[in-house]
């Protein structure tokens, strides 16, 4: 059971990450991204870690997605629609490839296959007393970083085109 | 049979497709979809090894708290980024932005 459940999720993330870059129309690629980041979070529920999925739902499938839905729909151009073929195409292609194979190379030579799982699911309370008391100055920061991105956010959002 | 190496597999494919995305597309928001696809790649690593090497394993899970809040934040910073950049440019096409060019 749970390796056809891990088959299906890694079939729907690489597929909908590639879908993701290549489909024509960009719409499609940021709702194929949308059903990538729901197959991360299958992968992490599969990993014991239900606390860390529903964050990722909660933050990329219901905000991030749809932020980037709508950037996607108001920077629309047609010009997109066929996409111009260039040599970076193929030294993508490569380095990507090279890159696979080197780190697929070493994680199957590592003895990493052999670990056995240390410990089971943690509950939620643990991570939220690791997280105030171990984590507190990082909490903080993090809140701080994120009312700086909104305000940032707001202020390019507010630039109109210069008078020449 | 299951084990940390399978996943580990699955976090360098997505790193890889992400590597050719940022190499090969030239519209500013497909960037934006490969630098999530690699940050995603990232948070599947710290989730699998604090699952499989910690000793105290709720340290992986809140770095990949951390790492998630940190993405939304990223995002949304560099979405209106490519906003203002439409706004003034009217394209998004990373290859004709060369005033900053030397």
């Amino acid at each position: 059971m749970v390796e056809f459940a891990f088959i299906a999720l890694t079939v729907m993330a690489i597929s909908s990450a590639i879908l993701a870059l290549e489909a024509k129309e960009v719409v499609y690629g940021a709702i194929s991204l949308a059903i990538m980041l729901m197959a991360m979070a299958g992968f992490f529920i599969l990993l014991d870690a239900p606390f860390v999925a529903m964050f990722q739902i909660i933050v990329y499938v219901g905000a991030v997605a749809v932020l980037i839905l709508f950037t996607v729909m108001l920077v629309r151009r047609d010009k997109w629609l066929k996409p111009p073929v260039s040599g970076l195409t193929v030294v993508g292609i490569i380095t990507g490839l090279i890159l696979a194979s080197t780190f697929g190379l070493l994680l199957i030579n590592s003895t990493l296959g052999s670990v056995v799982v240390s410990s089971g699911s943690v509950s939620f309370m643990l991570i939220g007393v690791e997280l105030i008391s171990e984590y507190w100055v990082a909490l903080e920061v993090l809140a701080l970083l994120l009312a700086v991105s909104l305000i940032g956010a707001l202020t390019l959002a507010k630039i109109e085109e210069e008078d020449k | 049979m299951e084990s940390a190496l399978q996943y580990l597999i699955v976090s360098v494919a997505l790193f890889a497709i992400g590597v050719y995305g940022l190499i090969a597309k030239r519209n500013a928001i497909r960037l934006l979809f490969s630098i999530e696809i690699i940050a995603n790649s990232a948070i599947l690593n710290l989730v699998v090894f604090s699952r499989y090497l910690a000793v105290s394993n709720v340290t992986g899970r809140v770095f990949a708290l951390f790492a998630i809040a940190l993405l939304a934040a990223e995002a949304v910073v560099g979405l209106s980024l490519i906003l203002a950049a439409y706004r003034i440019r009217k394209d998004i096409d990373v290859l004709e932005m060369r005033e900053m060019r030397g």
